[in-house]
Protein backbone atom coordinates (compact mmCIF):
# COMPACT_ATOMS: atom_id res chain seq x y z
CA UNK A 1 0.00 0.00 0.00
CA UNK A 2 1.48 3.32 -1.01
CA UNK A 3 1.23 6.22 1.36
CA UNK A 4 2.08 9.88 1.45
CA UNK A 5 5.40 10.86 3.02
CA UNK A 6 3.73 11.60 6.37
CA UNK A 7 2.70 7.95 6.57
CA UNK A 8 -1.03 8.62 6.04
CA UNK A 9 -3.11 7.10 3.30
CA UNK A 10 -4.05 9.19 0.29
CA UNK A 11 -7.63 9.41 -0.96
CA UNK A 12 -6.68 6.94 -3.66
CA UNK A 13 -5.31 4.53 -1.03
CA UNK A 14 -8.58 4.82 0.90
CA UNK A 15 -10.56 4.07 -2.25
CA UNK A 16 -8.32 1.09 -3.00
CA UNK A 17 -8.86 -0.31 0.49
CA UNK A 18 -12.63 0.07 0.12
CA UNK A 19 -12.57 -1.53 -3.34
CA UNK A 20 -10.52 -4.45 -2.01
CA UNK A 21 -13.32 -5.24 0.47
CA UNK A 22 -16.11 -5.29 -2.14
CA UNK A 23 -16.89 -8.83 -3.21
CA UNK A 24 -16.94 -10.08 -6.77
CA UNK A 25 -20.40 -9.67 -8.28
CA UNK A 26 -21.50 -6.94 -5.87
CA UNK A 27 -23.97 -4.20 -6.77
CA UNK A 28 -22.57 -0.96 -5.41
CA UNK A 29 -23.70 2.65 -5.09
CA UNK A 30 -20.98 5.30 -4.81
CA UNK A 31 -21.66 8.65 -3.18
CA UNK A 32 -20.36 11.96 -4.48
CA UNK A 33 -16.75 12.95 -3.70
CA UNK A 34 -14.02 10.58 -2.42
CA UNK A 35 -16.31 7.52 -2.86
CA UNK A 36 -16.33 8.10 -6.64
CA UNK A 37 -12.63 7.05 -6.70
CA UNK A 38 -13.62 3.49 -5.73
CA UNK A 39 -14.80 2.84 -9.30
CA UNK A 40 -11.20 3.18 -10.53
CA UNK A 41 -9.83 0.76 -7.95
CA UNK A 42 -11.72 -2.49 -8.53
CA UNK A 43 -9.10 -5.27 -8.49
CA UNK A 44 -8.44 -7.08 -11.78
CA UNK A 45 -10.59 -10.17 -12.17
CA UNK A 46 -13.40 -8.75 -10.02
CA UNK A 47 -16.70 -7.69 -11.56
CA UNK A 48 -18.62 -5.02 -9.70
CA UNK A 49 -21.78 -3.34 -11.03
CA UNK A 50 -22.16 0.33 -10.13
CA UNK A 51 -25.61 1.79 -9.55
CA UNK A 52 -26.52 5.45 -9.74
CA UNK A 53 -29.80 6.47 -8.14
CA UNK A 54 -30.91 8.57 -11.09
CA UNK A 55 -31.66 5.40 -13.00
CA UNK A 56 -28.69 3.41 -14.27
CA UNK A 57 -27.25 0.04 -13.28
CA UNK A 58 -23.87 -0.48 -14.98
CA UNK A 59 -22.16 2.90 -14.74
CA UNK A 60 -19.02 2.89 -16.89
CA UNK A 61 -15.94 5.14 -16.95
CA UNK A 62 -16.08 8.88 -17.57
CA UNK A 63 -16.69 9.74 -21.22
CA UNK A 64 -13.83 10.96 -23.37
CA UNK A 65 -13.97 14.76 -23.64
CA UNK A 66 -16.30 15.84 -26.42
CA UNK A 67 -18.53 12.76 -26.19
CA UNK A 68 -20.47 13.75 -23.07
CA UNK A 69 -24.22 13.17 -23.23
CA UNK A 70 -26.38 15.48 -21.06
CA UNK A 71 -28.93 12.68 -20.81
CA UNK A 72 -26.39 10.20 -19.42
CA UNK A 73 -25.27 11.45 -16.00
CA UNK A 74 -24.66 10.20 -12.47
CA UNK A 75 -26.22 11.30 -9.18
CA UNK A 76 -23.67 14.10 -8.97
CA UNK A 77 -25.00 15.26 -12.37
CA UNK A 78 -21.65 14.54 -14.01
CA UNK A 79 -21.50 12.88 -17.44
CA UNK A 80 -20.84 9.14 -17.33
CA UNK A 81 -21.00 6.19 -19.71
CA UNK A 82 -22.97 2.97 -19.51
CA UNK A 83 -21.30 -0.45 -19.75
CA UNK A 84 -22.43 -3.03 -22.25
CA UNK A 85 -25.17 -4.83 -20.34
CA UNK A 86 -26.35 -1.73 -18.48
CA UNK A 87 -30.00 -1.05 -17.65
CA UNK A 88 -31.97 2.18 -17.34
CA UNK A 89 -35.02 2.54 -15.09
CA UNK A 90 -37.19 5.17 -13.47
CA UNK A 91 -36.69 6.67 -10.04
CA UNK A 92 -39.15 4.50 -8.11
CA UNK A 93 -37.49 1.34 -9.45
CA UNK A 94 -34.08 2.78 -8.70
CA UNK A 95 -35.01 3.44 -5.09
CA UNK A 96 -36.74 0.06 -4.83
CA UNK A 97 -33.26 -1.36 -5.49
CA UNK A 98 -31.92 0.80 -2.65
CA UNK A 99 -34.78 0.60 -0.14
CA UNK A 100 -35.67 -3.00 -0.92
CA UNK A 101 -32.22 -4.21 0.16
CA UNK A 102 -31.08 -5.30 -3.30
CA UNK A 103 -27.83 -3.31 -3.35
CA UNK A 104 -24.86 -4.87 -1.58
CA UNK A 105 -22.72 -1.87 -0.67
CA UNK A 106 -23.21 1.88 -0.29
CA UNK A 107 -20.03 3.96 -0.13
CA UNK A 108 -20.64 7.42 1.33
CA UNK A 109 -18.81 10.50 2.47
CA UNK A 110 -19.51 11.84 5.96
CA UNK A 111 -19.27 14.86 8.18
CA UNK A 112 -19.49 12.74 11.34
CA UNK A 113 -19.85 9.08 12.34
CA UNK A 114 -20.71 8.16 15.93
CA UNK A 115 -19.34 5.32 18.04
CA UNK A 116 -22.54 3.39 17.40
CA UNK A 117 -22.57 3.97 13.64
CA UNK A 118 -24.91 6.96 13.45
CA UNK A 119 -24.15 8.95 10.32
CA UNK A 120 -24.37 12.70 9.72
CA UNK A 121 -23.69 13.69 6.12
CA UNK A 122 -26.49 15.88 4.78
CA UNK A 123 -26.74 19.11 6.76
CA UNK A 124 -24.66 21.34 9.00
CA UNK A 125 -27.89 22.47 10.61
CA UNK A 126 -26.83 26.11 10.26
CA UNK A 127 -29.83 28.45 10.11
CA UNK A 128 -29.04 29.95 6.69
CA UNK A 129 -28.07 26.64 5.07
CA UNK A 130 -30.28 25.40 2.25
CA UNK A 131 -31.24 21.91 3.40
CA UNK A 132 -30.74 19.24 0.75
CA UNK A 133 -30.81 15.50 1.40
CA UNK A 134 -30.93 13.70 -1.95
CA UNK A 135 -30.80 9.92 -1.61
CA UNK A 136 -28.53 9.63 1.45
CA UNK A 137 -31.25 8.67 3.94
CA UNK A 138 -32.60 6.02 1.56
CA UNK A 139 -29.16 4.50 0.98
CA UNK A 140 -28.34 4.12 4.67
CA UNK A 141 -31.80 2.74 5.46
CA UNK A 142 -31.85 0.15 2.70
CA UNK A 143 -28.45 -0.98 1.43
CA UNK A 144 -27.06 -4.15 3.02
CA UNK A 145 -23.64 -2.75 3.92
CA UNK A 146 -22.87 0.94 4.46
CA UNK A 147 -19.25 2.08 4.46
CA UNK A 148 -17.86 5.60 4.87
CA UNK A 149 -14.81 7.13 3.19
CA UNK A 150 -13.65 10.35 4.82
CA UNK A 151 -10.74 12.30 6.24
CA UNK A 152 -10.18 11.29 9.86
CA UNK A 153 -10.48 14.85 11.17
CA UNK A 154 -11.92 18.17 10.00
CA UNK A 155 -9.70 20.79 8.37
CA UNK A 156 -9.25 22.35 11.81
CA UNK A 157 -8.23 18.99 13.33
CA UNK A 158 -11.42 18.08 15.16
CA UNK A 159 -12.41 14.39 15.21
CA UNK A 160 -15.09 13.33 12.73
CA UNK A 161 -15.52 10.04 14.57
CA UNK A 162 -17.35 11.10 17.71
CA UNK A 163 -19.24 9.73 20.71
CA UNK A 164 -22.45 11.38 19.46
CA UNK A 165 -23.01 13.30 16.23
CA UNK A 166 -23.62 17.02 16.70
CA UNK A 167 -24.85 17.49 13.12
CA UNK A 168 -28.35 16.38 12.01
CA UNK A 169 -28.48 12.62 11.46
CA UNK A 170 -28.83 10.81 8.16
CA UNK A 171 -29.53 7.51 9.90
CA UNK A 172 -29.16 5.74 13.24
CA UNK A 173 -26.79 2.75 13.67
CA UNK A 174 -26.23 2.43 9.94
CA UNK A 175 -22.45 2.54 9.31
CA UNK A 176 -20.59 -0.78 9.17
CA UNK A 177 -17.02 0.32 8.36
CA UNK A 178 -15.06 3.58 8.13
CA UNK A 179 -12.04 4.17 5.88
CA UNK A 180 -10.00 7.28 6.72
CA UNK A 181 -6.55 8.59 5.84
CA UNK A 182 -5.37 7.06 9.14
CA UNK A 183 -7.19 3.76 9.63
CA UNK A 184 -9.85 1.22 8.74
CA UNK A 185 -12.35 1.04 11.59
CA UNK A 186 -15.31 -1.29 12.09
CA UNK A 187 -18.46 -0.34 13.98
CA UNK A 188 -19.29 -3.38 16.13
CA UNK A 189 -21.60 -4.22 19.02
CA UNK A 190 -18.54 -3.98 21.30
CA UNK A 191 -17.55 -0.57 19.97
CA UNK A 192 -15.22 0.89 17.34
CA UNK A 193 -12.53 -1.58 16.32
CA UNK A 194 -9.39 -0.38 14.49
CA UNK A 195 -8.56 -3.09 11.94
CA UNK A 196 -5.73 -1.49 9.98
CA UNK A 197 -3.55 1.56 10.46
CA UNK A 198 -1.78 3.63 7.83
CA UNK A 199 2.00 2.99 7.89
CA UNK A 200 2.95 6.10 9.84
CA UNK A 201 0.15 5.92 12.39
CA UNK A 202 0.33 4.43 15.89
CA UNK A 203 -2.70 3.22 17.80
CA UNK A 204 -2.13 5.89 20.47
CA UNK A 205 -1.92 8.59 17.83
CA UNK A 206 -5.10 7.30 16.18
CA UNK A 207 -6.95 7.27 19.50
CA UNK A 208 -5.86 10.86 20.17
CA UNK A 209 -7.49 11.96 16.91
CA UNK A 210 -10.69 10.00 17.50
CA UNK A 211 -13.57 11.30 19.61
CA UNK A 212 -14.66 7.89 20.92
CA UNK A 213 -12.85 4.89 22.47
CA UNK A 214 -11.16 2.50 20.02
CA UNK A 215 -10.45 -1.19 20.44
CA UNK A 216 -7.17 -2.41 18.94
CA UNK A 217 -8.40 -5.09 16.57
CA UNK A 218 -5.36 -5.32 14.32
CA UNK A 219 -4.41 -8.74 13.06
CA UNK A 220 -0.90 -8.97 14.53
CA UNK A 221 -0.20 -12.23 12.75
CA UNK A 222 0.29 -10.44 9.43
CA UNK B 1 -60.25 8.53 -32.60
CA UNK B 2 -57.77 8.99 -29.81
CA UNK B 3 -55.17 11.64 -30.55
CA UNK B 4 -53.23 13.14 -27.66
CA UNK B 5 -50.82 15.03 -29.89
CA UNK B 6 -51.27 18.78 -29.38
CA UNK B 7 -50.13 21.69 -31.45
CA UNK B 8 -48.02 23.77 -29.10
CA UNK B 9 -46.57 23.94 -25.63
CA UNK B 10 -48.65 27.06 -24.94
CA UNK B 11 -51.87 25.24 -25.82
CA UNK B 12 -50.86 22.20 -23.74
CA UNK B 13 -50.47 24.22 -20.52
CA UNK B 14 -53.37 26.63 -21.17
CA UNK B 15 -55.59 25.26 -18.38
CA UNK B 16 -52.95 25.29 -15.61
CA UNK B 17 -54.33 27.91 -13.25
CA UNK B 18 -53.32 29.80 -10.11
CA UNK B 19 -52.75 27.52 -7.13
CA UNK B 20 -52.27 24.35 -9.18
CA UNK B 21 -49.94 21.57 -8.08
CA UNK B 22 -47.48 20.64 -10.80
CA UNK B 23 -45.01 17.77 -10.92
CA UNK B 24 -42.02 18.62 -13.10
CA UNK B 25 -39.80 15.80 -14.32
CA UNK B 26 -36.04 15.83 -14.59
CA UNK B 27 -32.91 15.20 -12.56
CA UNK B 28 -30.93 18.36 -13.08
CA UNK B 29 -31.32 19.12 -16.77
CA UNK B 30 -31.68 15.46 -17.78
CA UNK B 31 -35.36 15.00 -18.56
CA UNK B 32 -36.33 18.56 -17.66
CA UNK B 33 -39.19 19.67 -19.97
CA UNK B 34 -37.77 23.12 -20.58
CA UNK B 35 -40.16 24.20 -23.36
CA UNK B 36 -43.23 23.23 -21.32
CA UNK B 37 -41.85 25.08 -18.28
CA UNK B 38 -41.22 28.18 -20.37
CA UNK B 39 -44.80 28.00 -21.65
CA UNK B 40 -45.92 27.99 -18.01
CA UNK B 41 -43.68 31.02 -17.32
CA UNK B 42 -45.42 32.75 -20.26
CA UNK B 43 -48.82 32.04 -18.70
CA UNK B 44 -47.76 33.86 -15.55
CA UNK B 45 -49.99 31.83 -13.22
CA UNK B 46 -49.02 32.10 -9.58
CA UNK B 47 -49.13 30.36 -6.23
CA UNK B 48 -48.07 27.03 -7.73
CA UNK B 49 -46.90 24.05 -5.69
CA UNK B 50 -44.11 22.40 -7.66
CA UNK B 51 -42.93 18.85 -7.05
CA UNK B 52 -39.53 18.26 -8.64
CA UNK B 53 -36.25 16.71 -7.49
CA UNK B 54 -34.26 19.94 -7.84
CA UNK B 55 -34.94 23.66 -8.17
CA UNK B 56 -33.32 24.39 -11.52
CA UNK B 57 -30.12 26.17 -12.43
CA UNK B 58 -29.27 29.61 -13.74
CA UNK B 59 -32.32 31.65 -14.74
CA UNK B 60 -33.95 29.36 -17.28
CA UNK B 61 -36.38 26.42 -17.03
CA UNK B 62 -37.59 25.64 -13.50
CA UNK B 63 -35.33 28.37 -12.06
CA UNK B 64 -37.08 30.92 -14.33
CA UNK B 65 -40.49 29.78 -13.08
CA UNK B 66 -39.30 30.26 -9.50
CA UNK B 67 -37.56 33.57 -10.26
CA UNK B 68 -40.79 34.84 -11.81
CA UNK B 69 -42.47 34.51 -8.42
CA UNK B 70 -44.90 31.85 -9.64
CA UNK B 71 -44.01 29.11 -7.15
CA UNK B 72 -45.29 29.34 -3.55
CA UNK B 73 -43.92 25.97 -2.44
CA UNK B 74 -41.36 23.43 -3.62
CA UNK B 75 -41.50 19.76 -2.69
CA UNK B 76 -38.08 18.32 -3.52
CA UNK B 77 -35.08 16.34 -2.30
CA UNK B 78 -32.15 18.50 -3.37
CA UNK B 79 -32.91 22.21 -3.75
CA UNK B 80 -29.32 23.36 -4.21
CA UNK B 81 -26.72 22.52 -6.79
CA UNK B 82 -23.76 24.10 -8.53
CA UNK B 83 -25.74 26.65 -10.52
CA UNK B 84 -28.88 27.05 -8.44
CA UNK B 85 -29.06 30.77 -7.67
CA UNK B 86 -32.72 31.61 -7.59
CA UNK B 87 -34.17 29.21 -5.05
CA UNK B 88 -31.57 29.83 -2.28
CA UNK B 89 -32.12 33.59 -2.58
CA UNK B 90 -35.93 33.38 -2.33
CA UNK B 91 -35.78 30.71 0.39
CA UNK B 92 -33.47 32.80 2.59
CA UNK B 93 -35.78 35.79 2.05
CA UNK B 94 -38.75 33.68 3.20
CA UNK B 95 -40.50 34.09 -0.14
CA UNK B 96 -40.85 30.39 -0.99
CA UNK B 97 -41.78 27.39 1.14
CA UNK B 98 -39.85 24.11 1.06
CA UNK B 99 -40.93 20.59 1.92
CA UNK B 100 -37.71 18.58 1.91
CA UNK B 101 -38.22 14.87 1.17
CA UNK B 102 -35.60 12.11 0.89
CA UNK B 103 -35.23 11.26 -2.78
CA UNK B 104 -36.43 7.67 -2.51
CA UNK B 105 -39.37 8.72 -0.36
CA UNK B 106 -40.22 11.40 -2.94
CA UNK B 107 -40.16 8.83 -5.74
CA UNK B 108 -42.20 6.31 -3.75
CA UNK B 109 -44.74 8.96 -2.67
CA UNK B 110 -45.27 9.82 -6.33
CA UNK B 111 -45.46 6.17 -7.38
CA UNK B 112 -47.89 5.42 -4.54
CA UNK B 113 -50.03 8.42 -5.44
CA UNK B 114 -50.24 7.20 -9.00
CA UNK B 115 -51.13 3.70 -7.85
CA UNK B 116 -53.96 4.83 -5.55
CA UNK B 117 -52.05 4.15 -2.34
CA UNK B 118 -52.69 6.95 0.18
CA UNK B 119 -49.81 6.15 2.54
CA UNK B 120 -47.04 3.65 3.20
CA UNK B 121 -44.29 2.91 5.74
CA UNK B 122 -40.58 3.27 5.10
CA UNK B 123 -37.38 2.95 7.15
CA UNK B 124 -35.94 6.02 5.43
CA UNK B 125 -35.58 9.05 7.76
CA UNK B 126 -36.44 7.17 10.96
CA UNK B 127 -34.84 9.03 13.88
CA UNK B 128 -33.88 12.06 11.75
CA UNK B 129 -35.22 15.59 11.39
CA UNK B 130 -37.08 14.53 8.26
CA UNK B 131 -38.90 11.82 10.20
CA UNK B 132 -40.00 14.17 13.00
CA UNK B 133 -43.74 14.46 13.54
CA UNK B 134 -44.50 11.45 11.38
CA UNK B 135 -46.35 8.40 12.64
CA UNK B 136 -43.92 5.58 13.53
CA UNK B 137 -44.86 1.90 13.49
CA UNK B 138 -42.77 -1.14 14.19
CA UNK B 139 -42.87 -4.16 11.88
CA UNK B 140 -40.83 -7.27 12.76
CA UNK B 141 -38.83 -5.27 15.28
CA UNK B 142 -37.86 -2.38 13.01
CA UNK B 143 -39.27 1.15 13.08
CA UNK B 144 -40.79 2.78 10.00
CA UNK B 145 -42.30 6.22 9.38
CA UNK B 146 -45.56 6.74 7.56
CA UNK B 147 -45.36 8.74 4.36
CA UNK B 148 -48.27 9.87 2.22
CA UNK B 149 -48.82 9.23 -1.46
CA UNK B 150 -48.48 12.31 -3.60
CA UNK B 151 -50.71 13.39 -6.47
CA UNK B 152 -50.79 16.55 -8.53
CA UNK B 153 -53.13 18.42 -10.84
CA UNK B 154 -50.58 18.37 -13.66
CA UNK B 155 -47.27 16.80 -14.63
CA UNK B 156 -44.81 18.31 -17.08
CA UNK B 157 -42.49 15.63 -18.41
CA UNK B 158 -39.97 15.16 -21.20
CA UNK B 159 -39.66 11.89 -23.10
CA UNK B 160 -37.98 10.88 -26.34
CA UNK B 161 -40.78 9.46 -28.48
CA UNK B 162 -44.56 9.18 -28.30
CA UNK B 163 -47.40 7.95 -30.48
CA UNK B 164 -50.90 9.42 -30.65
CA UNK B 165 -52.04 7.08 -27.85
CA UNK B 166 -49.49 8.69 -25.53
CA UNK B 167 -47.23 5.65 -25.27
CA UNK B 168 -43.75 6.87 -24.32
CA UNK B 169 -40.12 5.87 -24.61
CA UNK B 170 -37.35 7.80 -22.92
CA UNK B 171 -33.61 8.38 -23.29
CA UNK B 172 -31.05 6.97 -20.84
CA UNK B 173 -31.02 8.69 -17.44
CA UNK B 174 -33.44 11.36 -18.70
CA UNK B 175 -36.21 8.88 -17.78
CA UNK B 176 -35.85 9.46 -13.99
CA UNK B 177 -39.13 10.84 -12.57
CA UNK B 178 -41.08 10.95 -15.87
CA UNK B 179 -42.93 7.62 -15.73
CA UNK B 180 -44.11 7.97 -12.12
CA UNK B 181 -45.11 11.61 -12.52
CA UNK B 182 -47.27 10.70 -15.52
CA UNK B 183 -48.98 8.15 -13.26
CA UNK B 184 -49.54 10.55 -10.37
CA UNK B 185 -50.93 13.58 -12.20
CA UNK B 186 -54.53 14.09 -13.20
CA UNK B 187 -53.26 15.63 -16.43
CA UNK B 188 -49.84 14.52 -17.66
CA UNK B 189 -48.36 16.77 -20.35
CA UNK B 190 -45.32 15.41 -22.17
CA UNK B 191 -42.91 17.01 -24.59
CA UNK B 192 -41.15 14.56 -26.90
CA UNK B 193 -38.41 14.82 -29.46
CA UNK B 194 -40.38 12.82 -31.98
CA UNK B 195 -43.95 11.71 -32.60
CA UNK B 196 -44.14 8.30 -34.23
CA UNK B 197 -46.97 6.25 -35.76
CA UNK B 198 -48.77 3.78 -33.48
CA UNK B 199 -46.54 0.72 -33.37
CA UNK B 200 -43.50 2.91 -33.93
CA UNK B 201 -42.49 2.14 -30.36
CA UNK B 202 -42.24 -1.64 -29.92
CA UNK B 203 -44.98 -2.53 -27.37
CA UNK B 204 -42.30 -4.47 -25.47
CA UNK B 205 -40.28 -1.26 -25.19
CA UNK B 206 -43.05 1.14 -24.16
CA UNK B 207 -41.99 2.57 -20.79
CA UNK B 208 -45.05 4.67 -20.01
CA UNK B 209 -48.29 3.20 -21.37
CA UNK B 210 -50.52 5.85 -22.94
CA UNK B 211 -53.24 5.53 -20.30
CA UNK B 212 -51.04 7.65 -18.01
CA UNK B 213 -50.59 10.43 -20.57
CA UNK B 214 -53.15 13.07 -21.56
CA UNK B 215 -51.26 15.48 -23.85
CA UNK B 216 -48.18 15.26 -26.04
CA UNK B 217 -46.28 18.11 -27.70
CA UNK B 218 -43.49 17.55 -30.20
CA UNK B 219 -40.37 19.65 -29.62
CA UNK B 220 -37.92 18.29 -32.16
CA UNK B 221 -34.89 20.22 -30.92
CA UNK B 222 -35.29 21.02 -27.22
CA UNK B 223 -33.01 23.63 -25.71
CA UNK B 224 -30.22 22.35 -23.51
CA UNK B 225 -30.44 23.92 -20.07
CA UNK B 226 -26.72 23.75 -19.26
CA UNK B 227 -25.82 25.57 -22.49
CA UNK B 228 -28.34 28.33 -21.75
CA UNK B 229 -26.92 28.64 -18.23
CA UNK B 230 -23.37 28.80 -19.58
CA UNK B 231 -24.42 31.59 -21.94
CA UNK B 232 -26.00 33.44 -19.02
CA UNK B 233 -29.43 33.38 -20.63
CA UNK B 234 -32.47 34.58 -18.71
CA UNK B 235 -36.03 33.51 -19.50
CA UNK B 236 -38.22 35.24 -20.56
Amino acid sequence: MTATTNGEWTRHDMARLAARDIHDGAYVNLGIGIPELVAQCVPAGQEVIFHTENGLLGVGPSPVPGSEDPELINAGKKPVTAISGAAYFHHADSFAMIRGGHLDVSVLGAMQVSATGDLANWSTGEPDAIPAVGGAMDLVAGVKRVVVLMEHTTKSGDPKIVARCSYPLTGIRVVDRIYTNLAVIDVTAEGLVARELAPGVTFENLQAKTGAPLIDGRDHRS
Amino acid sequence: MINKIGVSAAEAVADIGDGASVMIGGFGEAGSPIELIHALVDRGVRNLTVISNNTGSGRVGLAALIANGQVAKMICSYPRSANSLVFPELYRAGKIALELVPQGTLAERIRAGGAGIPAFYTATAVGTQLGEGKEVRSFAGRDYVMERGLRADFALVRADRADRYGNLAYTKTARNFGPIMCMAARTAIVQVRQVVEPGGIDPEAVVTPGIFVQRVVEVASPQQESLLVKEGRVYP
